[in-house]
C-alpha cells in the first residue's frame, strides 16, 4: 500500500478495488466458461470455500452442502468432476451485483456480493438454480487478491437435482 | 389382513411373472397405484420417519414433516410428551402450521383461528358462540370430535415415527432383531446435528427406495469409492435382511481390501480415476466400532435410509413430491460426546455424500433416467431384478446382488396386495 497522503492511500484503495472486482468477474467466468481447472487458484493456498444453505449458516451448522478445506480439497472436487462424477451436460451463468467491499486491515477485505445463478442443460431447459450471497475474506498480500474464505450462502436449502460445479 | 391381501386394481394391474425379479415400470408412473400408496403403505401398518428427537428438544417445539405427501406435525408439548398429527385444520382443511419450526403454546390455524393444544385437541373456535347472540356454532357442536387427525408416535434411538394405524407393532419389532441391533449400533446415542440440506429429484420416491438398496451399482456408478479403495465389492461385506426382506443393511469392512482381477480386467468406469488426493485429510477417520464394519447403508421401509460411512453418520429421509418428484433430505449427525476432532472428521467425510457429494452425486440424476428410460414403455416393461439370485436372501461376503432391492418390493407386493 502507498503510504503519505491520505488522498494517495485513498486513489490505490480505488485501484485495489477495481482488482478485486475483476477477480471475481474472472472467478464466475471460468466457471461459467468450464475452466474448472482454474477455479483452485482463486484461493490462497489454505483457502476455504463452503456451500452452505442460509437456514444452516445462521445457525451455525458444520456441514453445508459442501466445502473444501484448502486448494488440495479444491483441486480433487475438480478432478473428481471432471474423471469420475456423472451428470447430465449442463453450464452455469452467473449474474452478481457490484461486491460491497470492506477493507478490515492492511492485508485483507471482506465482501458480501449476492448472485443469482441460472443453469442451463443439455436440452435446452433453463432455470434459476442458485440464489444468494457471496461472503468473501479477500487476502490482497499477494500478487494479486485471493479469498482466504469464499462462503456460498443459498436461499434455499434445497438443490435441485445435484451439485457438482462450484458456485 | 385379509382385506389388504387383495387386489384393488384387480382388473387394471397385475404383477407379470417372474415375482420380485419383474418390476413392471407402470409402478412408477401409474396415478391409481400412487394414491393407492398413501392408503395402504403411508396410511398403512408401517413406522414412517417423522423427524430427529433432535427437532424437537424443548417443550413446545414443533417440526412440520410429510408422510406420503401428507402434511404433519410433530410437537412436543408441556409434559415434554411427543405428539404427531395431520398438519390439516379440522375446519376447512388448512395447513396449521406454515413454519418448518419453531416453539408455540398452542397451535392457531391463521384462517378462522381455530386453536389447537399441542397433542391437536380442539381447544377454542373463534365466534363458537357468535356475535351478539347472533351465528355461532350449533349447540350440539363438539369440539372433542373435531380434533386433528392424530398419528400413533414412538421415539426411537433419537428418531420420531408414526403410524396411522392401530395395527403397527413397535418399532423395534417393525425392524426385527437385527436390523433394530443395528439402529442403535449407529444412534443409540445422544445425537448432534451437524448440517442439513435436501436435494430434488425427478422421479417416483420408489426408484429411491431401489437405488439406496442397490449394492450392485455402487461402485459401478460412484466411481469416486472405487478409486480411493474406500468401498469396494471385493471388500469383505455383504447383505443383511429382516424376515420379510423389506429392511435391509449394506456393508462393508475394509480391513480385508485386496485387488481382484475383476476389477483389474474390467473395462468398468470406476477404474479411471488416479488413486491419490491431494487433499487427503477428506478421509481422515478413525475406527468407530469393533465389528470392523466401515460403511454401512440401512434402509428402513417405505422411506428411511441410515448412513454410517466411515465416521459420517446421516439420516436420509426421502418424501414424494407427487408421482414423479422426491425429495431426499440430508441430516448429518455426530454425537454428543464426540472430540473436537471426531466432529472434524465427520464434517469432512460430510463431503463424500449429499446433493454435491462426491461419492454420491450421481444419485441425484441416476433414477431420473430410469424415469425417462421407461416413459412409453409397453404396459408389460418391467426391470430385470436377477443378479445374484432370484430370491430374498441374506448375502455374506458378497454385494453384487440385488436381493435388497428384490427384498423392497416383496414387501411392498404384500402391503399393496400386489403379491
Amino acid at each position: 500500500m502507498a503510504v503519505g497522503m491520505a488522498g494517495i492511500v485513498e486513489i490505490d484503495d480505488a485501484l485495489l478495488r477495481v482488482h478485486i472486482e475483476d477477480m471475481f468477474s474472472d472467478y464466475v467466468h471460468s466457471i461459467d466458461d468450464d475452466r474448472i481447472e482454474a477455479w483452485p487458484e482463486y484461493f490462497t493456498e489454505t483457502g476455504f470455500y463452503q456451500i452452505i444453505s442460509r437456514e444452516g449458516f445462521e445457525a451455525g451448522h458444520a456441514i453445508g452442502v459442501l466445502h473444501c478445506d484448502g486448494r488440495g480439497m479444491m483441486k480433487d472436487r475438480v478432478k473428481a468432476m471432471r474423471e469420475a462424477n456423472i451428470f447430465e451436460p449442463h453450464c452455469y451463468c452467473h449474474v452478481m451485483e457490484r461486491p460491497r467491499l470492506h477493507r478490515n486491515s492492511a492485508d485483507t477485505y471482506s465482501a458480501r456480493t449476492n448472485f443469482i445463478v441460472n443453469r442451463t442443460m443439455q436440452n435446452g431447459d433453463m432455470e434459476t438454480y442458485a440464489c444468494g450471497k457471496y461472503l468473501d475474506l479477500i487476502d490482497v498480500s499477494g500478487d494479486t487478491p485471493r479469498f482466504r474464505r469464499r462462503i456460498v450462502v443459498l436461499d434455499s436449502r434445497r438443490i435441485d437435482i445435484l451439485l457438482v460445479y462450484p458456485l | 389382513m385379509t382385506e389388504i391381501a387383495a387386489n384393488p386394481l384387480d382388473n387394471s394391474f397385475q404383477w407379470p411373472e417372474g415375482g420380485v425379479t419383474r418390476v413392471p415400470y407402470r409402478l412408477y408412473s401409474d396415478p391409481d397405484i400412487y394414491a393407492l400408496e398413501h392408503e395402504r403403505i403411508f396410511r398403512g401398518p408401517v413406522w414412517n420417519f417423522l423427524c430427529l428427537e433432535i427437532d424437537i428438544a424443548n417443550e413446545g417445539d414443533f417440526k412440520t414433516t410429510f408422510v406420503g405427501e401428507i402434511p404433519v406435525i410433530v410437537t412436543r408439548d408441556a409434559n415434554g410428551d411427543v405428539h404427531a398429527m395431520v398438519n390439516r385444520c379440522a375446519h376447512k382443511g388448512s395447513l396449521v402450521c406454515l413454519q418448518e419450526r419453531g416453539n408455540r403454546e398452542h397451535l392457531t390455524c391463521v384462517y378462522h383461528s381455530w386453536t389447537y393444544d399441542l397433542d391437536g385437541q380442539l381447544n377454542g373456535v373463534a365466534f363458537r358462540n357468535g356475535i351478539r347472540g347472533k351465528g355461532g356454532m350449533p349447540k350440539d357442536f363438539d369440539p372433542k370430535k373435531h380434533r386433528l387427525e392424530p398419528l400413533r408416535v414412538q421415539v426411537y434411538c433419537g428418531m420420531v415415527f408414526g403410524t396411522f394405524s392401530d395395527e403397527t407393532v413397535p418399532v423395534p419389532e417393525f425392524l426385527g432383531e437385527d436390523m433394530d441391533r443395528h439402529v442403535r449400533r449407529n444412534l443409540g446415542r445422544p445425537l448432534k446435528l451437524l448440517g442439513f440440506h435436501s436435494q430434488v429429484m425427478k422421479h417416483n420416491w420408489k426408484l429411491y427406495a431401489e437405488n439406496v438398496r442397490d449394492s450392485y451399482h455402487a461402485t459401478l456408478l460412484h466411481t469416486f469409492y472405487t478409486t480411493f479403495k474406500v468401498n469396494r465389492l471385493d471388500m469383505d461385506g455383504g447383505i443383511r435382511l429382516s424376515d420379510d426382506g423389506w429392511h435391509s443393511i449394506s456393508y462393508a469392512k475394509r480391513a480385508t481390501l485386496d485387488e481382484s482381477e475383476e476389477y483389474a480386467n474390467a473395462k468398468v468406469h470406476s477404474a479411471q480415476y488416479d488413486s491419490q488426493l491431494e487433499g487427503p485429510e477428506m478421509l481422515d477417520a478413525w475406527p468407530e466400532f469393533e465389528d470392523g464394519i466401515t460403511h454401512s447403508i440401512q434402509a428402513v421401509f417405505p422411506s428411511l435410509a441410515i448412513q454410517l460411512t466411515l465416521n459420517s453418520l446421516a439420516v436420509r429421509h426421502f418424501v414424494p413430491r407427487g408421482i414423479d418428484r422426491t425429495e431426499l433430505f440430508w441430516m448429518y449427525l455426530g454425537y454428543e460426546g464426540d472430540t473436537e476432532e471426531q466432529t472434524r472428521m465427520r464434517t469432512n467425510q460430510g463431503n463424500l455424500t449429499g446433493a454435491g457429494g462426491l461419492v454420491s452425486l450421481e444419485d441425484g440424476c441416476i433414477n431420473e433416467f430410469v424415469e425417462r428410460g421407461t416413459r412409453g414403455s409397453a404396459a408389460d416393461a418391467a426391470e430385470f431384478l436377477e443378479m445374484g439370485g432370484l430370491d430374498v436372501a441374506p448375502s455374506e461376503g458378497s454385494r453384487a446382488t440385488e436381493t435388497s432391492i428384490r427384498g423392497f418390493w416383496q414387501g411392498y407386493r404384500n402391503i399393496m396386495g400386489f403379491a
